[in-house]
């Protein structure tokens, strides 16, 4: 499996570069007003119009209020208590060896076969070895360059493509969206930005780990990605290995712009910290991706496998504006010990002959709670629109929960919409066969959730896929009995 | 290669097996007839090791090991199976898949190596072939959307390819035709060896036509009250329990 190997190796690369940046003279105290978004505007030299744009967001901001229609127990957050400057963490602040780390990080870490550098820049710890990517990342650089690939972070594409950041940056997710993605428009720290020209197919899977001064983005991450008509791309957003982050609380937001007959598919591995056995120290992750295929017989696909986290809030969604495009999200949420999410996936069908497919799989296991809410929406052009939404939940012991929130709205009398939905529970008559015929009981828990996942899995990049599926047996390690 | 003594079972407080004995030689096949009721499929499901069943006395030696104290997997790995009387479904678990996690399973625990995907997939194909179950059940999930017959058969593939020493056929026969049940019988015959021994639980004679035990045992309240040979149970077809529980509770 080479490929696997050099999957290792950038991942292996990308890992080291946040960890060089010397930045400490630049972090702000904690607290949030006008000067601090100056400053940090200041910092990053950005033109006027990127600052006019953040303060008309942090202005609009101060009029919103958290938004508690989850299915989430959470507790208040001090948004004055958290620097909007400080993204690169400095060593000190981080554990000081992997001593301090929790130990059950540790453990995972060695079950995936993660070398013990790595695992320190995981963990977040000061890493002094200085692994040789740099080769990779020219090489890297290069083909897309030639392909005509722009594939750089938001900060860099600021300076360099205005014209395009000003076009497309905040065309899917207005900065008047929602509580989380308008403070993140105020305060976005860095984040990726793509963008395939006509008619280009990116000769190769995009990933953040691959690039080179994406690392340390923050808890305030932008991603836009616009494919050109035409333009085919596929980008891989995450790691396979749990990120510790000392940051409870992350708001990213992700564009994506497909124009006509272009293609984006997107998939995401997250697993952040979840937090301890009783649930202290996980992640809040609120996130907003959206899609818009804005050209005719344009296609946006969602991959994700959430398994890590505290608090998971996140409705990757599609825009159908062109005639005959194609919308999907194929999605697998874990929840354990005290993790929370409440997820799902929001169609709107605009166009006519709009397609749009659902796949959800949430699995709860221990005290985990597990929520799946998606609205379709078939507009009054959407002739011939059609949607099938299928959502299965896969209990796993008795304290957990599995919640089911469908929104369907027609205003068109040709569109078809589908919803199924099953619950099931892993019983001890199955675990029981399964044992009788030699599988540990671990091995059968594996087993059967593979399978329940299996059509997502098969959605994803293959050696993401293989990553997956080992993170998900031991996200479920013991969780039965 | 089985021994039990004087086992005693409760399931939810409630004694079901009252202090049954029974020894299974190396190679031998016996029968195990019963109205219903009398304890047939927990004991079944006690050998296996199923959750839900307490041992208040007795013991059970297979090869002289203690078996009340290994788990589910062990005795699995250790050369038992237990063909169920109604097999579970598997949704979304490929059932070839299964069958090789299954195989390679208690391979490993016995020290054995792996089979690679192109010879364990020639076995398969021979193996089911015997028991006649197409290749697109294979494909299929493990037992979802079988029929009655083919969950049976499926039973009869697995046992064929982990090649127990002591199989337990729990009602083997409930619900099957009788082509069903040549099918299955046959692939049961073609398994008996000296080194193999067979434990059939079963209402009907009908079985026994098919797959010919060397002992047949009677089992009412919990305990085994008569054994015999093939005559026994022509006698049980004719006569029905009735005469055994009236001397039995004669004597």
């Amino acid at each position: 499996m080479s490929t696997q190997r050099e999957l290792d190796d950038l991942v292996k690369a990308g890992y080291e570069h946040g960890f060089v940046t010397q930045v400490e003279s630049d972090t702000l105290p904690p607290g949030l007003n006008e000067d601090t978004i100056r400053f940090l505007s200041a910092k990053k030299k950005e033109p006027e119009w990127m600052l006019e744009y953040r303060l008309k967001a942090y202005r609009h901001w101060l009029t919103m209020e958290e938004p508690d229609w989850a299915h989430l127990k959470i507790e208040p957050i001090d948004y004055q208590a958290i620097s909007y400057y400080s993204a690169p963490k400095k060593a000190a602040d981080g554990p000081k060896s992997l001593d301090e780390v929790d130990p059950e990080l540790i453990e995972t870490y060695n079950k995936l076969g993660i070398p013990l550098e790595e695992q320190k820049a995981l963990a977040g710890v000061a890493v002094d070895a200085v692994f040789d990517s740099v080769s990779v990342a020219t090489t890297f650089r290069e083909e897309l360059a030639k392909a005509g690939v722009i594939f750089c972070s938001i900060s860099e594409a600021v300076h360099q493509y205005p014209e395009l950041v000003k076009r497309y940056l905040g065309s899917v997710v207005p900065h008047t969206d929602n509580f989380f993605a308008c403070l993140n428009a105020a305060v976005f720290s860095d984040g990726t930005f793509v963008y395939v020209p006509e008619g280009v197919r990116c000769p190769m899977e995009l990933s953040t780990y691959f690039r080179i001064n994406e690392a340390k983005t923050g808890q305030f991450e932008r991603t836009l990605i616009v494919a050109d008509k035409g333009a085919y791309v596929s980008y891989l957003e995450g790691c396979t290995a749990p990120m510790r982050d000392e940051n409870q609380l992350h708001a990213a937001v992700v564009e994506l712009i497909a124009l006509e007959d272009a293609d984006i598919k997107y998939s995401t591995v997250q697993n952040w910290y979840p937090g301890d056995e009783q649930g202290r120290g996980g992640i809040y992750n609120f996130v907003t991706k959206r899609g818009d295929c804005r050209g005719d017989r344009s296609h946006i696909s969602w991959t994700q496998v959430e398994t890590g986290s505290a608090i998971t809030w996140k409705y990757p969604s599609c825009i159908l504006q062109g005639d005959d495009s194609v919308g999907e999200f194929y999605s697998v949420a874990v929840t354990r010990g005290h993790q929370q999410a409440d997820t799902g996936t929001k169609m709107y069908h605009i166009g006519k002959n709009t397609r749009s497919t659902i796949v959800s799989k949430g699995i709860s296991a221990a005290h985990g709670q597990n929520a799946y809410r998606g609205l379709v929406r078939m507009g009054a052009k959407a002739e011939n629109g059609r949607n099938h939404t299928q959502c299965d939940s896969l209990l796993i012991g008795d304290k957990c929960g599995a919640h089911t929130f469908p929104y369907i709205e027609v205003r068109n009398p040709t569109a078809k919409v589908e919803h199924e939905a099953t619950t099931s529970k892993i019983s001890e008559d199955q675990l029981f066969y399964c044992r009788q015929r030699g599988l540990t009981e671990e091995d059968a828990v594996s087993l059967i959730v593979n399978g329940f996942c299996k059509e997502v899995f098969n959605e994803l990049p293959m050696e993401f896929a293989v990553e997956a599926r080992k993170l998900l047996n031991i996200t479920l390690e013991g969780a039965v009995g | 290669m089985l021994s039990i003594k004087n086992l005693h079972v409760e399931v939810d407080g409630k004694e079901i097996l009252r202090g049954l004995d029974l020894e299974i030689g190396t190679g031998e096949v016996h029968a195990i007839m019963g109205p219903n009721g009398s304890g047939k499929s927990t004991l079944s499901y006690v050998l296996a090791g199923r959750e839900g069943y307490e041992v208040t006395a007795g013991e059970v030696l297979f090869e002289g090991r203690n078996l009340l104290e290994m788990e589910p997997e062990e005795r699995a790995w250790a050369g038992i199976f237990l063909a169920m009387q109604y097999p579970v479904e598997l949704p979304g678990v490929n059932n070839m898949s299964f069958l090789r996690e299954s195989v390679n399973a208690v391979r490993r625990a016995r020290g054995e190596e792996e089979l690679d995907a192109v010879s364990f997939m020639k076995r398969v194909r021979e193996k089911a072939e015997l028991v006649k179950l197409p290749d697109k059940l294979l494909k299929r999930s493990v037992n979802a959307g079988f029929s009655g017959g083919e969950k049976k058969r499926n039973e009869i593939l697995q046992m064929a390819l982990l090649e127990p020493k002591l199989t337990i056929l729990d009602e083997i026969d409930s619900g099957l035709d009788i082509d069903a049940l040549r099918v299955v019988a046959e692939g049961v015959n073609a398994l008996r060896g000296p080194e193999r021994s067979f434990l059939m639980i079963t209402h009907y004679q009908r079985l026994l036509d098919y797959i010919e035990p060397d002992h047949i045992h009677v089992l009412a309240q919990g305990r085994i009250i008569r054994s015999g040979g093939k005559e026994l149970a022509l006698e049980l077809e004719e006569k029905g329990y009735g005469w055994i529980l009236e001397e039995e509770a004669a004597a």
